[in-house]
């Protein structure tokens, strides 16, 4: 494994057992995560996007389970580990932010105390005598509510989650994430709940503190815009599978799997007014019992008899990949 | 276009009164009023499309609902086709309500989920007598559900074995069966994935065309209102502080407002964002909204005059209003940017 890599995620495959049978939420998953980039998710909603990073933090319950695959975390492989060591990580190397900041903190707890319980859990620097203890976890929330732009962090220590507006509180659950230093931010839908205002400023948060602190960001969002201008590379995935990879701007310019030149053509533009635009018809297939084929075979507008196999992820020039058998074809013989 | 008017609204207020806790009943204190929509005066024209944008509790919702009387106007007047609807008395009103519908946002709270989908897209031939018998009633539900892109055969079912994108096409089904004239669609494609989101789009324009309709199409999203809409109002905290033709309101954004929510939206091909105004804090509390104008707390172009008095609105272009103290130093800024 080379040194520029901090997450390697092969052949990840989560299943969630219902009474309609066996869904397979992840099906063979490949990631990897550079140190210090940001990898843009990309997929609607069933597509397995945040399944396969709860899978990574180890976070996937019953009924689902993985059920295949490694997770390589730094030269660790986290599926091998102990819970009790798989806890110690959780937090402290890999932070995860959810989409809905008020369900995910807790509302009976001031946002100083579940700070400090942040702290408490991962941080090793803390004086162990009670008095410094507390003035160090003290000091330390309160330069994170800064470093995130809360004003007057002190008071608001205080407070509870709602007495914080939707932006805030978004803020605040970076603040906690963030709290250990991780070397891993998995950002699931971070800024979907909030106005776009208000997503400006949370995303340029969440690249200012990227430099600053050294570390990689995972954005999961259903928003090609968000990645565009976000993300240096990006993987877009469509019912459990990873169906596209490569460069932000060369996936965006030149898509190379049907589905991702879809989703850009299904994304409504002012600069299109007056031409019609171009929906992907039908909908994402029942994850149960898929038949062994191409999964976006029904809705593709470029399927032919070839694609009633199994597709695997095909080379799409460097650094790129696609789960299409068209792109094996040379551009000049496809016309 | 002739601008032929289908409807009017004049200094439309609506006003919301909270009351106080049994304590606060006791300790006398009084009730709290949200002015959720203050003053708001605009028309849309048959045949077209008005978008209505702004942020979450900007009050463009209560707006709508506002225009139907479904929440009662505090203040203003409503015209719809020349009569007054404000103070229409409730059956005339019903009958004026098979003209103007609305299509709600979420399309699981807004369908019964007990109801068959023959019964609820039935219900308004119901109410507006428009259907003789079952099987009359049965048949036009059939063709409309065939013009919405779902099956005659869906007839029996109920929501819960529908997909989102698919039940928003039995809540356009709702609206359209009364063969209204006139449809608010408030944020009909926010709650869908971005490839439904784009098959409903396109199915809303061409029922626009089919059935020559008139929209109030409101939404937080710049870029289905810039693709959409014929002209544009873009709402905050209750006021419209700019209203437009599209064009001229995307290419020339005046309102310092509309400018920042331009900016803000992230965009997939890469764009010139040296002139990108970010906005500093949240939207005010609606409960005690800030002096003069309401956007100053956030302004970056904000000076005393902006937190004294309430900015007029005023002419900037061919149908094209904005209302801001500072439109001439905008306008000098952004063309010292340009050149």
């Amino acid at each position: 494994m080379s040194d520029d890599i901090l997450l390697e995620v092969r052949g990840l495959r989560t299943v969630f057992d219902t009474r309609a049978g066996q869904v397979c939420a992840v099906d063979g998953v490949d990631v990897t995560v550079n140190r210090g980039e940001c990898l843009g998710i990309v997929g609607e909603s069933g597509s397995g996007k945040s399944v396969t990073f709860a899978s990574v933090m180890g976070l996937v319950r019953s009924p689902g389970r993985i059920e295949a695959g490694e997770i390589v975390f730094d030269g660790t492989d986290l599926r091998k580990l102990s819970p009790r060591k798989m806890q110690a990580l959780r937090g402290r190397d890999i932070a995860m932010t959810m989409q809905d900041a008020l369900t995910a903190l807790n509302p009976a707890l001031t946002v100083g105390e579940q700070l400090a319980e942040m702290l408490e859990a991962h941080d090793d620097d803390l004086p162990r005598r009670r008095g410094a203890r507390r003035a160090a976890i003290q000091a330390r929330s309160v330069e994170m509510l800064t470093l995130v732009g809360i004003p007057s962090a002190g008071d608001r220590l205080r407070q509870y989650p709602h007495e914080f507006s939707g932006g805030m509180r978004q803020r605040i659950m970076i603040a906690i994430a963030l709290a250990s230093k991780p070397r891993l931010l998995i950002a699931d839908e971070p800024t979907t709940a909030l106005d776009v205002t208000i997503q400006a400023q949370v995303l340029e948060l969440i690249s200012k503190l990227r430099a600053e602190l050294g570390m990689s960001v995972v954005l999961i969002t259903h928003d090609l815009g968000v990645v565009a201008e976000h993300c240096d590379r990006v993987m877009v995935m469509y019912a459990g599978q990873v169906v596209e990879e490569g460069p932000t701007a060369q996936v965006i310019r030149d898509p190379r799997h049907p589905y991702t030149r879809g989703l850009l053509a299904s994304i409504p533009r002012p600069a299109l007014r007056g031409q019609p635009i171009r929906p992907i018809d039908g909908q994402v297939p029942d994850l149960v019992d898929l038949p062994p084929q191409c999964r976006f075979l029904d809705r593709c507008p470029e399927a032919g008899e070839a694609c009633r196999h199994l597709i695997d992820m095909h080379p799409a020039g460097p650094a790129r990949r696609a789960r299409c058998i068209r792109i094996a074809v040379p551009e000049t013989e496809k016309a | 276009m002739t601008a032929d008017p289908l409807l009017k609204v004049t200094n439309l207020t609506k006003v919301y009164t909270g009351r106080p806790s049994l304590v606060g009943r006791m300790l006398g204190r009084a009730p709290v009023n949200v002015r959720a929509v203050s003053d708001v005066s605009l028309s849309v024209n048959r045949g077209e499309i008005l978008g209505l944008i702004g942020e979450s509790g900007c009050g463009k919702s209560t707006l709508g609902r506002a225009i139907l009387r479904l929440h009662e106007p505090t203040a203003g007047k409503v015209e719809f086709g020349g009569t007054d609807i404000t103070a229409l008395p409730a059956p005339d009103m019903k009958a004026m309500r098979r003209r103007m519908q609305i299509i709600f946002q979420d399309p699981y709270a807004s369908l019964n989920p007990r109801r068959t989908v023959a019964e609820i897209v039935g219900l308004p031939l119901q109410l507006h007598g428009l259907a003789k018998t079952r099987s009359e009633m049965r048949e036009k539900v059939a063709l409309m559900l065939e013009k919405v892109g779902l099956k005659a055969g869906q007839l029996d079912r109920y929501p819960h074995q529908f997909s989102g994108g698919q039940r928003q096409r039995i809540g356009i089904a709702r609206a359209l069966i009364s063969n209204p004239e006139f449809i608010v669609c408030d944020e009909p494609v926010s709650a869908l994935d971005v490839s439904i989101q784009a098959q409903i789009i396109q199915l809303l324009q061409d029922l626009k065309r089919e059935f020559a309709l008139t929209y109030l199409f409101i939404s937080h999203d710049i870029s289905v209102i810039g693709y959409l809409s014929d002209r544009v109002a873009v709402m905050y905290l209750g006021e419209i502080v700019e209203m437009g033709p599209v064009e001229s309101i995307l290419a020339r954004p005046r309102h310092p407002y509309t400018q920042s929510l331009m900016s803000a939206v992230p965009e997939v091909e890469a764009s010139d964002k040296s002139q990108r105004v970010q906005l500093s804090g949240d939207l005010p509390s609606p409960l005690s909204p800030p002096s003069g104008c309401k956007f100053h707390t956030r302004c970056p172009l904000a000076i005393d005059i902006c937190r004294q008095r309430q900015p007029e609105t005023e002419r900037v272009g061919t149908g094209h209003t904005a209302a801001c103290h500072r439109l001439k130093e905008n306008l000098s800024l952004l063309e010292g940017a340009r050149a």
